[in-house]
């Protein structure tokens, strides 16, 4: 396996006294979906936003140890924020369409960081929309807003959202939890298609879409990782008993 | 396009029993190759060969424990992936016979055989046929390929009835004959339990399609 395209050495993150993450040691491999799952509170969504240093905004959040994103420290102080997001991308729990046009919220972006040549903002806004298959079904009200679009809709818009801005990685936060089921298996077979050009790390919940849309599973516990391996491993022949009574219900 | 990702790994779990099965037939026409030839080195491949038809069960159980796992399989998915763990118990089991019939040609030694073997290499190519075309019938879900296979095992059983008629015949008027008589017997029952193995997949793959039809609780 090529090596990880983000890795975490030695991380530590502290909400003030509260130590959210311990010691964590992982890599993320490149072009595939990982699954981040384990009970509430247990350090997944902190440790998915640690990755574009979106912690960066809450106050008394201290970090110890690295995390690198292309063999290089994200927390170095050379670090580009500006670049980072763009390169780590991330799409939330809820749908969060700009109250724009379909065709602003794509534009939006290259706009705000001066990206690309106004003139093939349409070429750009095409193959955003045809990359999470939603050109078709839009093409004829790009200057509708997006807010009348169903929430799937919206989701898969704010996924094109993020491919304007060509990154290498996709945080997902939770990004079907609003979604109903038939809208969440779209969605996961999206992230199928998208994999063969981007690394998604996922946060979810839910322990069956971890097992049936990711290649690789983490699981955590009490800001600790305890397991990762492919994700067939994981949900067949766990290597640690606490894996194995979180996945099979017995905790969580 | 809808769990197009979860048919991707069907069709691929398919291709391996594919291989699976063609080891078996191998292994069949190989096994009673050897007895025919009385080829030790022959018999020692088929024996050796047992060993990947093994191999290939382990890896296709493993990979549908995981599709299992992994998928939440329902309805025909679920009894489609229940299928291939009980196809390659079958398939697996063939594989010992035909390795049984490969061992048989080994003890057998330098005697000659108690007569040319005629009837046992056409039962064995019937057999043949029968695993071909129950394979097919699983990968086209074709219940009529499949209840013609079931219905040819009696075809098979006769063969069976005839050739232990013969033997019998064989040993009663000569006893110095029993020990050579007994390895054909051996042998042609190896292979009437492969054809039975052939038709346990048939009555697998009615069910697969039918799920109301429990015929094969009733053997």
């Amino acid at each position: 396996m090529e090596k990880g395209i983000i890795q975490t050495v030695k991380l530590n993150l502290f909400y003030d006294q509260f130590q959210a993450l311990i010691d964590i040691d992982m890599e993320v491999p490149a072009r595939r979906i990982t699954a981040m799952i384990g009970p509430s509170g247990c350090g997944k969504s902190t440790l998915l936003r640690v990755f574009n240093r979106m912690n960066d905004m809450i106050d008394g959040v201290t970090v110890t140890g690295e995390v690198r994103i292309d063999g290089k420290n994200i927390f170095a102080p050379s670090t580009d924020l500006i670049a980072l997001r763009e390169k780590v991308g991330m799409v939330f729990q809820r749908p969060n369409p700009f109250p724009l046009s379909i065709y602003q919220n794509i534009t939006f972006g290259l706009e705000v960081h001066a990206l690309g040549n106004k003139r093939e903002y349409s070429a750009q806004v095409q193959k955003a929309l045809q990359d999470v298959i939603l050109w078709d079904a839009l093409k004829d009200r790009l200057n509708q807003s997006a807010l009348d679009l169903s929430l799937e809709q919206q989701q898969r818009l704010c996924i094109a959202r993020v491919l304007t801005m060509k990154p290498r990685i996709i945080l997902m936060d939770e990004p079907c939890s609003a979604l109903d089921p038939i809208a969440t298996m779209r969605i996961e077979e999206l992230m199928q298609e998208l994999k063969k050009d981007y690394t998604i790390v996922i946060v979810t919940h839910n322990m069956q879409q971890a097992a049936r849309a990711s290649d690789f599973t983490a699981f955590m516990y009490l800001g600790k990782l305890i397991e990762f391996g492919e994700t067939g491993q994981v949900f067949t022949r766990p290597r640690e008993q606490l894996t194995e009574n979180y996945i099979s219900g017995r905790f969580g | 396009m809808l769990r197009e990702h979860f048919r991707q790994e069907l069709r691929q779990l398919e291709q391996e029993l594919l291989k699976m099965g063609k080891r078996v037939i191998t292994a069949v026409r190989e096994s009673v190759g050897a007895l025919q030839a009385l080829d030790v080195e022959r018999a020692r491949h088929v024996i050796a060969d047992d060993e990947v038809i093994n191999g290939c069960r382990a890896e296709i159980e493993e990979k549908t424990i995981q599709l299992i796992a992994t998928q939440q399989p329902v309805a025909s998915d679920l009894r489609e992936l229940i299928a291939f763990l009980d196809l390659i118990v079958n398939l697996e089991r063939m594989g010992d016979h035909a390795k049984g019939i490969a061992q048989i040609a080994q003890m057998h030694g330098s005697q000659p055989l108690l007569k040319p073997l005629i009837d046992i290499p056409r039962m064995a190519e019937r057999v043949c046929a029968m695993i071909e075309d129950s394979l097919q019938a699983f990968l086209t879900r074709d219940i009529d390929l499949a209840q013609a296979v079931i219905e040819r095992d009696n075809e098979i059983d006769k063969f069976h009835e005839r050739i232990l008629g013969e033997l019998l015949s064989f040993m009663l008027h000569d006893p110095e004959a029993i020990r050579r008589a007994t390895f054909l017997i051996w042998a042609a029952h190896n292979m009437e339990r492969i054809a039975d193995r052939a038709t346990n997949i048939c009555e697998r793959i009615r069910f697969l399609v039918n799920p109301d039809d429990k015929t094969f609780f009733h053997p």
